[in-house]
């Protein structure tokens, strides 16, 4: 057995994998169906939340279940069980069958899969070091609190959050065409909120840890050498929170922004990641999550934004949400340009869009979040790229007369063609004579897309680039979430509308 | 493990019988799903599933306080339900007492106890999906774009506890909403609406509204970004009041992070929010909506606790005569508010007193203004005052001497939900209206349409 193989989870491995993988496509294959495949899936997930140091809620919980795809007449069908015998694969692969009878009536596109080679027995296990389904609940709880505790220690701050989730997420795949695959991804994602007041002004705020939900184990937390320095941010968040409850209310009007990392990824996420997928482009999320501007037509002339601008498609970042060995097509990991020196050069891609619109091999971003779900097309770790001569965030800003600095995400909403959005953040600096010069409150950046991207004058170097990203990606009906992540430098955009949100709320 | 002899039932009782802890409470959630999903006028996805998912919470008490632990599988066989229950009781005797912890609920056998689960098939669109593909046909003929999904789903949750107590309770669920756009795509319209079981949904009527709409688009105005005097239709409304209801945590509002609290701690209980005679609130038996009159918890969270497990639920009035009257919290939570328990119901209503009439009585009283389809995007800005940003979507309709006279733009906006309803100049009737935003998540609310003189559109948003 290869290195991967041995570090897979023996109770997924002593499920009857391949034998309900071959009853299920034996009796697919039995309708003369066009394609099949299988997929047995497992998500293991422990979810903690802490409030002012105390335990508010822990669930373990696990999703175990067969899915059946078929093509049958050009025509999609599913169906999926948590019964995992061989009389239930078999009658689960006779509801897709079912399904994709149902439903041909109402197909005016025959369906047809872009080509794939074969991965026979192939095995993928992400990069971490401690799985952390192996930590006893009790050790988790008590770094969290011991965290929270040190957190209210300090006169800031009147409140602690703590959220904990962590996935350890198990796949089987098998199709007709041979191919069969076996993969193990580990995810974390640990945040913490401190809540202040300023009375004597009548203000409430939060302020929200800026480390990224990663592609890692238990280590991430406790070993500052991997991914991050929990303790340093922790320590540093009581004179933050402070700062911003007394801080000045922005003035609302145009400046220039320096856009940390921790703030941006959500921007690349939201107007480029799914503005860029391709089933958004085509319609099938008219009803739900939108469609794009971006449309196909403009494929390689679309200027998307400055020359600065370069965006990659990529499910092989080491650490990425959305990294993985093989997608839920049986489509193994690639990497590609979405955005090359600001034009749109690329689309983000499942099997049947890449062969309907003559792309050639799928970019493999097909993803299902759980075994109930019927695979579509997700979002790749969406990045932009470091500029490799290019300042740190300091010298970002030094290029700054008049301007603010944002870090964190927080609140985001853009409209369903991803032209118009709006931004706000866990902390602003405002920046005067390229220094910054302290903390501003409510401040909001809104824009539309083409504009924004336009305005980016300097991108940082690869000393500021950093790998964010997020669990709650949601889109698709029945509605399904992706984990995914976005790797960007700090960069620096020009002449940005800044809101002041009190006053857009009619105060 | 539903295979004959294998019941539902008998799953909690052979759990209960397992184990080893002081207290327990089993879950077992029996869920049948089926769905299609189409754009272009023609079907892109669909599925059923069937699933059984067991949820175990152990309650062991040691000496400071009792400790509890919550696991949930999907199980399919008497070892794996097995070795769930022996987890459970091992990591409640590992745990920490419970913040939460209190005394289960107490009862007997329900009536409908031995009942089978209730279930969905494909069949369920029998007559729905003919009739689609008779509205696809007739889009293809008039140059009109279908997008769409239908979605029904039925659990049965069977709720058995260590004190005796047993429930039932079988929720279907469904809606369907339609996207129509003109081939062109530059005009787009939206209908939805939830059901129980599909009887009641009508795709070619569906379709006429979309064509109506639609043809009311075929003049276009510019606008630009501004206050507007503008009709919110029940769906809208429910886009923004199930926010609102999601933020209305009494632990939250007392800790002072919400609008529902104050700055130095305490919460608003008893503040008048609106001049206007509002009455927000749910009811497991309203008419149409009726969902689950006994709280389930597989994990216990700040609004809910697994030790209130088979909690009986009666309406509950969140605000009254315009006036906050309650918040959401477990009972635990009442020690710490001075409030009473109100635990989280799965439906909301909106009703201002006195008012009558439809979307189309509204719009009728407008001289110059603006009448929206739905919301859409919507993210908290700024939870002190509940700020909350959005777009408008498809469908956003000028409206001239009390007709509807073209359409404009799309816009942004930045609203709080909880200063419009201080601003309401008139309100129709509540009706069930399907919120966009969250209906996939919160089917079952009814709502009233609103007037707000002064509807905040921060900026344009050029999609279409």
């Amino acid at each position: 057995m290869s290195a991967a193989a041995d570090r897979l989870r023996p109770d997924f491995l002593a499920l009857p994998l391949h034998r309900l993988a071959d009853s299920a496509l034996q009796r697919c294959r039995d309708f003369g169906v066009e394609h099949a495949a299988v997929r047995i899936e497992r998500l293991a997930a422990h979810v903690l939340r802490l409030r002012d140091a105390q335990v508010e809620g822990s669930h373990d919980g696990q999703t175990l279940g067969l899915a059946v795809r078929v093509v049958l007449d050009g025509t999609w069908g599913f169906a999926a069980t948590t019964q995992l015998s061989t009389d239930s694969a078999v009658r689960t692969a006779e509801q897709a069958v079912r399904v994709a009878q149902v439903s041909k009536p109402l197909t005016a596109e025959l369906v047809e899969l872009a080509d794939e080679p074969v991965h026979a027995d192939a095995v993928w296990v992400s990069a971490y070091d401690i799985d952390p389904g192996t930590i006893p609940a009790q050790l988790k709880v008590d770094l969290l609190a011991r965290w929270s505790r040190d957190l209210l220690a300090a006169p800031a701050v009147r409140h602690v959050d703590v959220a904990y989730a962590e996935v350890v997420e198990n796949k089987f795949y098998a199709d007709l065409a041979g191919s069969s695959t076996t993969q193990q991804r580990v995810r974390l994602a640990p945040e913490l909120t401190v809540h202040g007041a300023d009375e004597r002004r009548g203000v409430i705020d939060s302020m929200r840890t800026l480390a990224p939900p990663v592609g890692r184990g238990w280590e991430y937390l406790v070993d500052a050498g991997r991914g991050w320095d929990w303790e340093a941010e922790l320590a540093a968040m009581p004179e933050h929170l402070a700062a911003k409850l007394a801080a000045p209310s922005v003035d609302a009007g145009r400046y220039d922004l320096v856009v940390d990392p921790s703030n941006l990824w959500l921007t690349i996420h939201e107007s480029v990641g799914h503005a860029t997928e391709l089933d958004r482009a085509l319609g099938y999320e008219a009803n739900y999550a939108g469609t794009s501007f971006a449309t196909v037509d403009q494929l390689g002339t679309l200027q998307y934004g400055s020359g600065t601008m370069n965006v990659t498609g990529d499910r092989t970042a080491e650490h990425g949400l959305s990294t993985i060995g093989y997608d839920d097509e049986g489509v193994a990991a690639q990497a590609w340009d979405i955005v090359r020196a600001g034009v749109l050069v690329g689309y983000q891609t499942d099997r049947a869009m890449a062969r309907r619109l003559g792309l050639g091999r799928s970019t493999g971003c097909a993803f299902a979040d759980s075994p109930g779900h019927i695979p579509i097309q997700r979002m790749a770790n969406v990045s932009l790229l470091p500029d490799p001569d290019g300042p740190d965030t300091a010298g970002l800003v030094a290029g700054v007369e008049d301007g603010i600095l944002v870090q964190g995400d927080r609140s985001w909403s853009i409209d369903m063609q991803r032209f118009n959005f709006q931004f706000t953040g866990q902390r602003f600096y405002r920046i005067r004579g390229g220094r910054l010069a302290g903390q501003l409150r409510d401040v909001a950046y809104q824009a539309t897309t083409t504009d924004f991207w336009g305005s980016m004058d300097a991108v940082g170097g690869p000393q500021t680039w950093v790998l964010g990203g997020a669990f709650n990606c949601g889109k698709a009906q029945p509605g399904q979430v992706a984990p995914v992540s976005h790797g960007c430098p700090s960069a620096l955009f020009r002449d940005v509308s800044i809101l002041n949100t009190h006053t857009e709320g009619g105060r | 493990m539903t295979s004959p002899g294998n019941r539902p039932q008998e799953v909690v009782e052979r759990a209960l019988a397992e184990s080893t802890a002081d207290r327990c409470v089993v879950l077992v959630r029996v869920t049948g799903k089926a769905n299609l999903r189409w754009a272009n006028n023609t079907l892109t996805t669909n599925g059923v599933s069937h699933g059984t998912s067991v949820s175990v919470i152990c309650v062991v008490d040691g000496a400071q306080g009792a400790a509890a632990a919550a696991l949930s599988r999907d199980t399919s066989t008497w070892q794996q339900l097995h070795e769930l229950v022996s987890a459970a009781d091992a990591a409640a005797r590992l745990a920490g007492p419970a913040a939460d912890a209190g005394p289960l609920v107490e009862g007997g056998v329900a009536s409908d106890w031995e009942d089978e689960p209730a279930t969905t098939t494909i069949d369920v669109y029998g007559q729905v999906a003919p009739a689609l593909g008779e509205a696809f046909g007739r889009a293809r003929a008039d140059d009109r774009l279908l997008y769409g999904f239908v979605d029904h789903e039925v659990t049965t949750t069977y709720l058995g506890s260590s004190t005796g107590l047993r429930l039932r309770h079988a929720q279907p669920t469904g809606h369907v909403g339609i996207t129509g756009k003109s081939t062109d795509l530059t005009r787009s319209a939206w209908v939805g609406q939830a059901t129980r079981d599909f009887t009641d949904v009508d795709p070619l009527a569906l379709d006429a509204e979309l064509a109506r709409r639609l043809a009311w688009a075929e003049r276009k105005v510019d606008l630009g970004a501004g206050r507007y005097d503008t009709v919110l239709p029940p769906t809208a409304v429910a886009d923004l009041m199930i926010y609102a209801y999601w933020s209305a945590g009494a632990r939250d509002a007392h800790d002072g992070k919400t609008v529902f609290g104050r700055a130095g701690g305490g919460t608003r209980v008893g503040d008048r929010l609106s001049p206007h005679p509002i009455r927000l609130l749910s009811d497991p038996a309203w008419p149409g909506m009726e969902c689950a009159p006994f709280t389930t918890a597989v994990a216990s969270s700040s609004d809910v606790s697994v030790f209130d497990n088979g909690l009986s639920l009666d309406r509950t009035e969140w605000m009254r005569d315009g006036t906050l009257a309650a918040l959401v919290q477990p009972r635990h939570g009442a020690a710490r508010t001075g409030l009473p328990a109100a635990p989280g119901i799965d439906n909301l209503v909106l009703e201002v007193d006195g008012a009558t009439g439809g979307v189309d009585d509204l719009v009728a009283g407008v001289d110059d203004g603006l009448l929206l389809t739905c919301l859409w995007y919507i993210r908290e800005v700024d939870a002190q005052t509940l700020l909350l940003t959005g777009l408008t979507r498809d469908g956003v309709y000028l409206v001239e001497g009390g007709e509807v006279v073209g359409a404009v733009t799309n816009f942004r906006f930045n609203e709080s939900p909880i200063d419009l309803l201080g601003r309401i100049t008139s309100a129709s009737a509540t009706v069930p209206g399907f919120s966009r935003e969250w209906g996939d998540y919160f089917p079952r609310t009814a709502m009233p349409a609103l007037r707000i003189a002064d509807f905040n559109m921060s900026s344009v948003s050029e999609a279409s």
